[in-house]
């Protein structure tokens, strides 16, 4: 008893050294599994507010560009307003109520919230960005997140107030994808080497893909409804070994300059899941 | 300006330098990560006791994790480069007694050349240790050697124009009564 006493206090230092290795590694596969990590939600409170505080600088170097892609979204939202479209002898009120369920039974399936991006990196392999809306103000994990050119990512972390977006261009993740033109289902994934282009893989050779096709997300995420953009095709890179594409995308999302992101919530998320886990489970 | 004081203001500085100006820098290629941040463990005075110096390097590191939503990632090569600074002094100081009489490492308490290698080394653990983190996940071999070539070279020119521009006065303490 008495030497192993001997031996933890001579190796004292290397052991403590052993001891934080251990604890920091242990936080960064544990968070690199299910993105939770000690003090994450304190810390994440803190250093939102830092960045908060750097973001209202920033900001108004970029007010000029945010005005620009607010009016473009607006515009394009006006075109898809109900009262666009009129026949000379339909239905003359248009009744707006607030129930989740319009006058043919459709239930609300998503709901959208705007939010401020307080911090954000592009430089990295694993990027992030912080957005300043947190728990109390409704967002929670897996949320899709959208800005008004495209998507951004997915909610992967929150606190009380601020919660972290695992952006695009990040080495986890991946997006179910669909081409617009054609409807062939894919995944966008980014390689890590600019953020300047991300890469969908796995698109038949039988499929006739062009520069400039734009790829949406595709009805099978969770996180984001169909339709949203993600970026325009810009090379096409042929597997002479294989019988399948592969396009390199340049997002449509500006992550550079992201200011303003809407956090969208699939209402009817929980009802699927629980029905395909129980399916699961039965099989 | 007390030691206890500076080094925390350094702290400070260090981490928003690296998070709200180096990280801000648009990527110029996927191997070029300005990393700077661990000079301020470079710099500790030279009487830090061994434990706290790990413990200084753990919490600085995982400081700077939590903006960048990697916990873990900076901080085990912090750590490590705070274990082995010790060894290194050891091995690369001038003369006997010189870290009584200089309060921490600089050019001019260890001459250049000790200080460059000095600095040269923990740089390389650093970000050898880092990268191969990032290894484990994703990556080739190359990417490895590539990333950790790559990233040294402009840590080294980082340190050196930061060691330019705030050129530290060390004072010659006489305590050999």
């Amino acid at each position: 008893m008495r030497n192993i006493f001997l031996f933890i206090r001579r190796y004292f230092n290397f052991l403590f050294f052993l001891v934080l290795q251990i604890i920091a590694l242990s936080f960064l596969f544990r968070y690199n599994k299910f993105h939770e990590a000690a003090f994450m939600g304190i810390a994440s409170e803190l250093t939102g507010r830092v960045s908060s505080k750097y973001s209202n600088v920033e900001y108004y170097f970029r007010l000029k560009k945010i005005n620009e892609s607010l009016a473009q979204q607006n515009e394009e939202l006006l075109n898809q307003l109900k009262n666009n479209f009129q026949g000379p002898d339909s239905l003359t009120a248009i009744v707006v109520d607030t129930l989740n369920k319009d006058t043919a039974g459709l239930a609300r399936r998503y709901l959208w919230r705007g939010a401020r991006v307080v911090n954000n990196s592009v430089s990295l392999q694993n990027n992030y960005i912080t957005i300043h809306r947190g728990e109390r103000q409704g967002v929670r994990k897996d949320m899709g997140v959208i800005s008004p050119q495209g998507i951004v990512g997915v909610v992967v972390n929150t606190s009380e107030n601020f919660a972290v977006v695992r952006t695009m261009l990040n080495r986890q993740s991946s997006v179910s994808s669909k081409i617009k033109k054609t409807g062939e289902i894919g995944k966008v994934f980014w390689d890590g080497r600019t953020p300047d282009y991300v890469t969908m893989e796995n698109i038949p050779k039988s499929v006739k893909v062009a520069i400039g096709d734009s790829i949406v997300t595709s009805g099978y995420s969770l996180s984001f409804p169909p339709g949203m953009m993600i970026g325009v095709i810009t090379e096409i890179v042929e597997d002479k070994t294989s019988n399948f594409y592969s396009v390199k995308l340049h997002p449509s999302t500006n992550f550079y300059s992201v200011e303003y992101v809407t956090v969208v919530d699939n209402l009817q998320k929980d009802e699927q899941k629980r029905l395909e886990e129980a399916t699961r489970m039965t099989q | 300006m007390s030691k206890f004081v500076r080094n925390i203001i350094r702290y400070i500085l260090f981490i928003l330098v690296q998070v709200f100006v180096l990280f801000k820098v648009s990527p110029l290629h996927q191997f070029i990560v300005p990393y700077l941040y661990f000079l301020y463990i470079l710099w500790l005075p030279f009487n830090t006791p061994r434990i706290t110096l790990t413990l200084i390097g753990f919490l600085f590191g995982l400081t700077l994790d939590y903006f960048t939503k990697t916990p873990g990632l900076h901080a085990a090569p912090c750590t490590l480069i705070a274990y082995m600074r010790p060894f290194l002094v050891n091995i690369l100081i001038r003369q006997e007694g010189a870290e009584q009489n200089y309060a921490s490492p600089s050019i001019t308490s260890m001459g250049l050349a000790p200080y460059a290698t000095y600095v040269f080394i923990l740089t390389l653990i650093h970000n050898g240790y880092l990268v191969f983190l990032e290894w484990i996940d994703f990556g080739s071999f190359f990417y490895f050697v590539g990333k950790v070539l790559a990233s040294t070279g402009v840590s080294m020119l980082l340190i050196f124009v930061t060691e330019i521009l705030f050129f530290r006065k060390e004072k010659f303490r006489t305590n050999t009564a």
